[in-house]
């Protein structure tokens, strides 16, 4: 009798140590199943630099580097093929400034009215329409801006060109403008109240407590925000692509078309230029440029941000 | 203990308050205005593109193929393929990005490698889609002999939103509140167990709401699928996600790019779909995330 | 203790504060004698800062809080239609509890009440004074455009009590202004306190019934909003009048 309760027993336990052994492996099995999933995101950043460094190796064994960026001409279709890509670092860098020029003041003012002026009433309607705005596709702001901001644009301007780089500035400036908007609010919020009431305590006006003590107190998130808007304009594709032309040019003309790294890189896949070519190559090399400029923009302001954080925490 | 201080007196002030509230005012003004630009902005878009895009919307422009023919075209295979890879998008970038989240929240060690994995992250989310594009075309196109097709599509679009669902499901996570953690691990219970049963219900409906937001991106992209040979002229439905496809911004895009004015309304017409679509997204998105809010 | 002389600083009458329908102040009616200090103690919640807010219209600032009655400062009443709050402000001038000083150079964070108010004599000599009125000069004369931030808790209350006198305030309101120290730095504060009541009228807000009796004059006992006793400090410490204010100095409630 004891001795079949005893083996009864084992088995029992024996049973019970499988269970627990298999719960074991069953965690680490998908622990690592996890951890893989962290990893594609490390694969996805290696196949980023892998691919853009290989294919544009392969183009600079080609072309000289130094033609590539300092020259004047892009024309890599046709002949004489050149391959200067200033000019679309100029298209690029245009429509970033004139985008700039309407998101940063008018999204850092609104991020000053509704982190001290506006009621909460204002903030419940104002920040869902900006999301709104953020988050309408670049499609649609390309038909914006060659439906309708162009034809005005030539009726105050003549001489403004079907495809320009003022309305695709003004198109992707009130794209970026709920980012500059949102997240310098987000920093002139979290200036404490305490200094705002210090200020206040001195004799200053709510334009003086706003302007020289609180934007001043979030001044690294303020600039943050908008380094990572003009990171977001100079990514910017159809948007630029639609409104802004495809004309390569080294002019600081807002009404004239260019052509940006983003809108070249789309009208060579939209093309039949031969997979493999040298042509097609540039395709590679000009995005590795962009990736470049974004990361270096987007990494300043993280570094930014970071500084800001250890003030205020 | 050094004498009393001398208060400081007789000091000339000029505090000129009129003056300092006139400057005041002119800038409360100028504030205003900028917030009603953008509200206009909205508003002149929205109506700009239903005038012209109501005009073109009728049954026949949704089951239409597109055609040389204005009257005759329609979004049909943009739908079809919309829908087509932004099934397969949710389906690849949902368990990646939550198992992501769920391994940086709850495994990784706090330490120098988890932080650069974070940081990646963050880069990847400031990458230009068009980059993500030129990766999908080498990677998906070429390497891995997917063609112009459905998947290579979907493909390119998961990684793209990857980032942002892994953060908003880690802020979700995040929030669950850690007392609910140690009743469970105090209950004997594993990682995996807790995270199961506990966690990621109470994350969840944050998780869906980012995911959702997610896809509201996803469904707008052109750029990258454009790299990857999505053809602007499809005349059939896609049957399997190895087939080509289009999706919707790029008949739109089509569209804008053709001379006749014809186009231009059909064009119009597509964005007010698509902007329907993403109304219907971002609407079930805010639901959620209230009606989480309000059961916390 | 509560009919206004010649010698009045500030009077309130029938001063009350609601949020909403509970009323934080209720009907506090007292004179503040110049060049003296005044203590408001009380239990928490007993409406002792927001009464003392009332004084430079800081309650102006939430939105929620509705002032009715009166506050005289020199024969004018603060409160009225054509007040604006920033005049006032400068005159009366606030200590908050926790140091608050801007991200800003010692320097500037003196300077900014001087350069809002259209200061028009010599800006360094003027912060040098006020820093040495607030006994903090030697410790920061050779690190002037230094971080305020990098001072410790107890300078950084002295900046910000230099950043009030800057400019030249009659009154000084201070809200717990050691409560966030430590000793050494809360009696350093209290022999400062104690010396500026020559030039200015001090009204001190505390939970700290030591400090009341050590550092004031006058104190008055608030309790759920209302004025129980308002009498010199030593009598009330002593030989208080009213039941509710021995309880409260003996510490039988808190």
């Amino acid at each position: 009798m004891a001795r079949g309760m005893g083996s009864a027993a084992m088995t029992a336990r024996a049973d019970a140590l499988t269970a627990r052994r298999r719960l074991v492996v069953q965690e680490r099995l998908i622990g690592a199943l996890l951890f893989g999933c962290g990893l594609v995101s490390v694969l996805t950043t290696i196949g980023i630099v892998v691919v853009l460094l290989s294919q544009s190796l392969g183009f600079f064994g080609e072309v000289s580097p130094v033609e590539f960026l300092t020259g004047t001409r892009w024309s890599p279709g046709l002949s004489p093929q050149s391959f200067g890509i200033l000019p679309l670092v100029n298209g690029t860098l245009l429509i970033g400034a004139g985008s700039s020029i309407i998101a940063i003041p008018l999204g850092l003012a609104t991020a000053i009215y509704l982190s001290e002026y506006a009621a909460l009433r204002t903030r419940r309607v104002v920040k869902p329409i900006l999301e709104i705005l953020a988050g309408i596709p670049t499609v649609v702001y390309g038909y914006f801006g060659i439906m309708f901001v162009t034809p005005i644009l030539r009726s105050i301007f003549p001489q403004t060109q079907i495809f320009n780089a003022a309305s695709a500035s003004i198109v992707v400036g009130i794209m970026i403008l709920p980012l500059v908007s949102s997240l310098s609010e987000d920093a002139l919020s979290a200036v404490p109240r305490s200094l705002r009431e210090a200020a206040y305590g001195l004799g200053a006006t709510k334009f003086e407590v706003s302007t020289r003590v609180v934007v001043p107190a979030a001044l690294s998130g303020v600039a943050a925000s908008f380094i990572l808007a003009v990171s977001r304009a100079i990514g910017e594709t159809m948007a630029v692509t639609i409104a802004a032309g495809m004309q390569p040019k080294m002019s600081l003309n807002l009404l004239e078309s260019i052509e940006t790294m983003t809108a070249y890189i789309v009208q060579v896949s939209l093309g039949d230029t031969p997979y493999g070519s040298l042509e097609y190559r540039t395709i590679f090399a000009v995005g590795l440029m962009l990736f470049l400029i974004t990361l270096a923009m987007n990494l300043l302001s993280q570094r930014i941000t970071r500084r800001f954080r250890e003030v205020y925490e | 203990m050094s004498p009393a201080p001398i208060a400081p007196r007789g000091g000339r002030f000029e505090p000129r308050i009129a003056h300092r509230q006139r400057v005041g005012r002119v800038f409360h003004g100028l504030c205003l205005g900028a917030v009603v630009f953008g509200m206009l902005s909205l508003v002149v878009l929205i109506v700009d593109v239903s005038a012209d895009g109501l005009q073109v919307l009728s049954l026949d422009f949704l089951t239409n193929y597109a055609s040389r023919i204005p009257d005759r075209a329609g979004i049909r295979a943009a739908i079809l393929g919309s829908l087509w890879v932004m099934s397969l998008v949710a389906v690849i970038a949902f368990p990646l990005g939550v198992g992501a989240a769920v391994y940086l929240e709850e495994y990784a060690p706090k330490n120098r490698l988890t932080r650069l994995l974070q940081t990646n992250i963050a880069n990847l989310a400031g990458v230009p889609s068009i980059v993500y594009g030129i990766l999908g075309l080498a990677v998906f196109v070429r390497f891995f002999a997917l063609g112009r097709s459905v998947l290579a599509g979907a493909l390119t679009l998961a990684l793209l939103i990857l980032p942002v669902v892994i953060i908003a499901a880690q802020e979700a996570v995040r929030a669950v509140p850690g007392s609910l953690r140690e009743a469970s691990y105090g209950l004997g219970a594993t990682r995996w167990q807790t995270i199961r049963h506990h966690v990621l219900p109470v994350a969840m409906p944050g998780i869906l709401t980012g995911t959702i937001l997610a896809l509201s991106r996803a469904i707008g992209e052109t750029a990258p699928l454009i790299m990857i040979g999505a053809l602007t002229f499809i005349a059939f439905d896609p049957a399997s996600p190895l087939d080509a496809f289009t999706v919707l911004p790029i008949q739109i895009y089509n569209w804008v790019s053709l001379p006749r004015q014809e186009f231009q309304l059909l064009a119009a017409g597509g964005i007010v779909v698509l902007l329907a679509a993403l109304l219907l997204m971002n609407a079930t998105a805010i639901l959620l995330r209230n009606k989480y809010r309000n059961e916390l | 203790m509560t009919t206004p002389t010649a010698d009045t600083a500030l009077e309130a009458r029938g001063l009350s504060v609601h949020y909403g329908d509970t009323a934080a102040v209720r009907d506090i009616s007292l004179t503040i004698p110049k060049n003296r200090i005044v203590a408001f103690i009380g239990p928490s919640g007993c409406g002792k800062s927001t009464l003392l807010r009332c004084f430079n219209r800081m309650n102006d600032l939430i939105p929620a809080a509705r002032v009715s009655g009166e506050v005289l400062f020199r024969g004018q009443n603060l409160y009225a239609e054509r007040v604006d709050p920033v005049e006032v402000r400068r005159q009366i001038g606030m200590v908050f509890q926790k140091p608050n000083p801007f991200p800003k150079s010692i320097f500037e964070n003196v300077a900014f009440g001087l350069r809002i108010n259209g200061f028009k004599d010599d800006l360094a000599e003027r912060v040098e004074q006020s820093l040495r009125a607030a006994a903090l000069w030697d410790e920061v004369k050779d690190r002037l455009d230094d971080n305020a931030l990098g001072l410790s808790g107890g300078q950084q209350q002295r900046l910000c009590i230099a950043r009030a006198l800057a400019v030249e305030p009659e009154i000084l309101l201070m809200d717990e202004p050691a409560s966030a120290l430590d000793p050494m730095a809360t009696s350093r504060i209290e022999d400062l306190i104690g010396d500026l009541k020559r030039h200015y009228t001090i009204i001190i807000v505390t939970h700290n019934m030591q400090q009341a009796a050590r550092v004031s004059d006058q104190t008055a006992f608030l309790y759920i909003g209302e004025l129980i006793e308002y009498s010199d400090t030593e009598r009330m410490f002593t030989n208080p009048e009213h039941e509710r204010t021995e309880a409260y100095i003996t510490g039988r409630f808190g």
